[in-house]
């Protein structure tokens, strides 16, 4: 069926009539690549022998695609890439900007780290329960919710994400993870659905669903909309999924309870999704209702901060101390949003970069350390100092890093925030974040007191020499040498951290890359 | 057209919202199944409600006559129903095997992730 020639319609003005760069379509690869490889893994689910190299091969490829897409966003700013051709806002975009590149290559580096630990401490039955496919198919919905220009198609993500972390969730069906799947599932559900209805409101009111024609349109017709309205839903709803104070409880119900690498990987990558929809929303599409709301944030922010550190130091079992150090490290991102600019957003990103990379490896040392020790509860465990010297120097620096001592990388990101925090006179909020280092130093100080230096008690069982794993000190020293890496040369990143932050507060180039010369 | 449905939409929320303050697992599905539907509404009359003319381009024309239902809100209700649904029957599962193994349907007393009794960590040595 040929069109007629003599078409009064410009094909042009609604399709992409020449086809796009090859280098073009790197942008969707990252998604397009966890999707198959999640379903070749799928079809080899019984074979348990291949699963686990195939994974980790699939995730360097993975790793490498969202690096030269970095490098390809760096090179030459914001790309975009619609689906079956047509031109947004009525294609489904998809637009990589600084800041989604940054967190997917960030997520792809954890999600490598993860599938290397969990080559050795998923076991034959985890495999069969299918860790792997799931594995994939989680790093896709991060993967798509990082470079999708579309709000709706964000939510899709998101849904994509919840649904695989439920299946890793559940790996094992103890009765323990059922407990902490049900809190997990039905607040997190509840959250996604709340951020559908504020999509379904921002249709209402734009017409539109491409977040460039949405930024847009909100500068044009801010007047007569209740866009204050709208940005209180998506603040409650990015903030019940970043696990903030006061909608945060799912996450200690739950965080604690699955396979420990799958504690890593979700403290590593969820809550983060909901922080960078937060700042792609609050701070790109609609500022002036960001700036507005940016005292509740802040408020939400403080109480999040403090009261994460606190429930640190009140824990006895490590994974769950850790459950509310990722939950007052939430905190400090969301400072960041609240004081703007391209100084605080700038320091949110680098905080949650860092986050991901130090909360992983944070869980991936606790996991080490019960297994070394024999238990997980802080009265009983003891003695890994004197088992292994450098294991526990390697959990030395991350504790250092988590609490934001210089020379690591949980160091910048905090003189950032707190400095844009001073800037605009908000020294509460700056001495919040002050504060909040000096709760988590006491907090993970008595965890290497307790479990590292104290003589092993006689209570606890202690691993044998096989309780060490190769796979597990290969990942875990990665992470570490990534958190001193930055933390000693912060600047290359400094910069790319500034130019993301400034590239949402000011997103013409974004708007640019979506609708060139500013067709509309 | 929309006012009445905003009114169930209204309804809607009011019931699922209701139904999810519960403590006991079924009657917080049912209050999600609701809320999905509420949503479902919603995406629908947030289109604008247009009756009758399907949006469909007539032979020997290219572009629309009159003015017709908006197909947008329909594709995205479609994905959340998928979805919705898909979420509904893990739930499902999940709260089954919940009053199997946990004994209970009270979500109050689902205390084996969290003990009710837990202890302090030891102030030293």
């Amino acid at each position: 069926m040929a069109a007629p020639a003599a078409s009064a319609i410009d094909l042009s003005r609604a399709l992409v009539l020449t086809p796009p760069a090859l280098a073009d379509w790197l942008v969707i690869l990252p998604v397009a690549w966890c999707l198959a490889s999640g379903a070749i893994l799928l079809m080899l689910r019984k074979n348990l022998r291949l699963q686990p190299p195939l994974a980790i091969a699939a995730l360097t490829v993975l790793l490498v695609l969202d690096a030269a897409l970095l490098w390809r966003v760096v090179e030459g700013g914001p790309v975009t890439m619609v689906m079956g051709r047509w031109l947004p806002p009525f294609g489904i975009a998809f637009t990589v900007d600084l800041a989604g590149a940054l967190f997917a290559l960030s997520s792809a580096l954890v999600a490598l780290a993860g599938g290397i630990y969990a080559a050795e401490s998923i076991d034959a039955s985890g495999r069969r329960y299918g860790f792997y496919p799931f594995l994939m198919l989680l790093m896709a919905g991060v993967s798509g919710a990082f470079l999708t220009g579309d709000i709706f198609n964000l939510y899709v993500w998101f849904e994509v994400l919840l649904i695989s972390s439920f299946g890793l969730l559940v790996l094992g069906s103890e009765p323990k993870q059922i407990d902490g799947a049900i809190k997990y599932a039905f607040l997190n559900l509840i959250a996604t659905t709340l951020f559908l209805i504020a999509v379904g409101f921002l249709y209402g009111l734009f017409g539109t669903l491409n977040m460039a024609d949405i930024a847009a349109k909100a500068v044009e017709r801010r007047a007569g909309l209740p866009l204050m309205t709208l940005g209180v839903l998506f603040v409650l709803a990015f903030g019940m999924k970043a696990a903030a104070f006061p909608v945060n409880f799912w996450l200690p119900a739950s965080y604690h309870t699955p396979r420990i690498v799958v504690s890593a990987l979700f403290a590593g990558l969820l809550t983060k999704v909901g922080i960078y929809a937060l700042i792609r929303v609050m701070v790109m599409l609609f500022p002036v209702e960001g700036d507005e709301l940016s005292v509740v944030i802040a408020a939400a922010a403080a109480a999040t901060m403090i009261f994460g550190a606190l429930g640190a130091i009140g824990q006895s079992d490590t994974r769950r101390l850790l459950g509310y150090l990722v939950i007052s490290g939430i905190g400090v991102m969301l400072a960041g949003i609240a004081v703007g600019g391209p100084g605080g957003v700038g320091g949110a990103l680098f905080y949650a970069l860092h986050s991901m990379v130090v909360m992983t490896a944070l869980y991936m040392a606790a996991g080490m350390a019960g297994r070394l020790s024999g238990a997980f509860d802080l009265n009983r465990a003891g003695g890994l100092y004197g088992r292994t010297a450098f294991f526990s120097a390697l959990s030395f620096i991350l504790f250092l890093s988590v609490s934001g001592m210089p020379p690591f990388s949980g160091f910048w990101p905090k003189v950032m925030v707190a400095r844009a925090a001073l800037d605009i006179g908000a020294w509460w909020l700056a001495g919040t974040v002050l504060l909040t280092g000096f709760l988590t130093m006491i907090a993970v100080g008595r965890v290497w007191l307790l479990a590292y230096w104290r003589p092993a008690g006689a209570a606890a069982t202690p691993g044998g020499d096989d309780a060490i794993r190769t796979s597990a000190i290969l990942s875990l020293s990665v992470l570490v040498l990534v958190t001193v890496l930055v933390g000693l040369f912060p600047d290359p990143l400094l910069r790319q951290v500034q130019q993301a932050a400034s590239g949402l507060v000011e997103p013409s180039a974004y708007l640019n890359s979506v609708f060139p010369q500013g067709a509309r | 057209m929309e006012v009445p449905f905003v009114v169930l939409i209204g309804i809607f929320f009011a019931a699922a919202v209701y139904l999810m303050l519960s403590k006991f697992l079924v009657r917080i599905l049912l209050g999600v199944a609701i809320l999905g539907n509420a949503v479902n509404l919603l995406l629908f009359t947030n289109g604008r409600i247009v009756r009758e003319v399907p949006p469909i381009v007539p032979a020997a024309f290219d572009h629309q006559v009159a003015v017709t239902a908006n197909p947008l809100p329909q594709a995205l209700i479609l994905t959340a129903i998928v979805i919705s649904f898909s979420f509904f029957a893990f739930l499902l599962v999940l709260s089954y095997r919940a009053f199997q193994d946990l004994g209970t349907d009270n979500a109050n007393e689902m205390r084996v992730a969290e003990p009710a009794a837990d202890s302090a960590p030891p102030t030293g040595y």
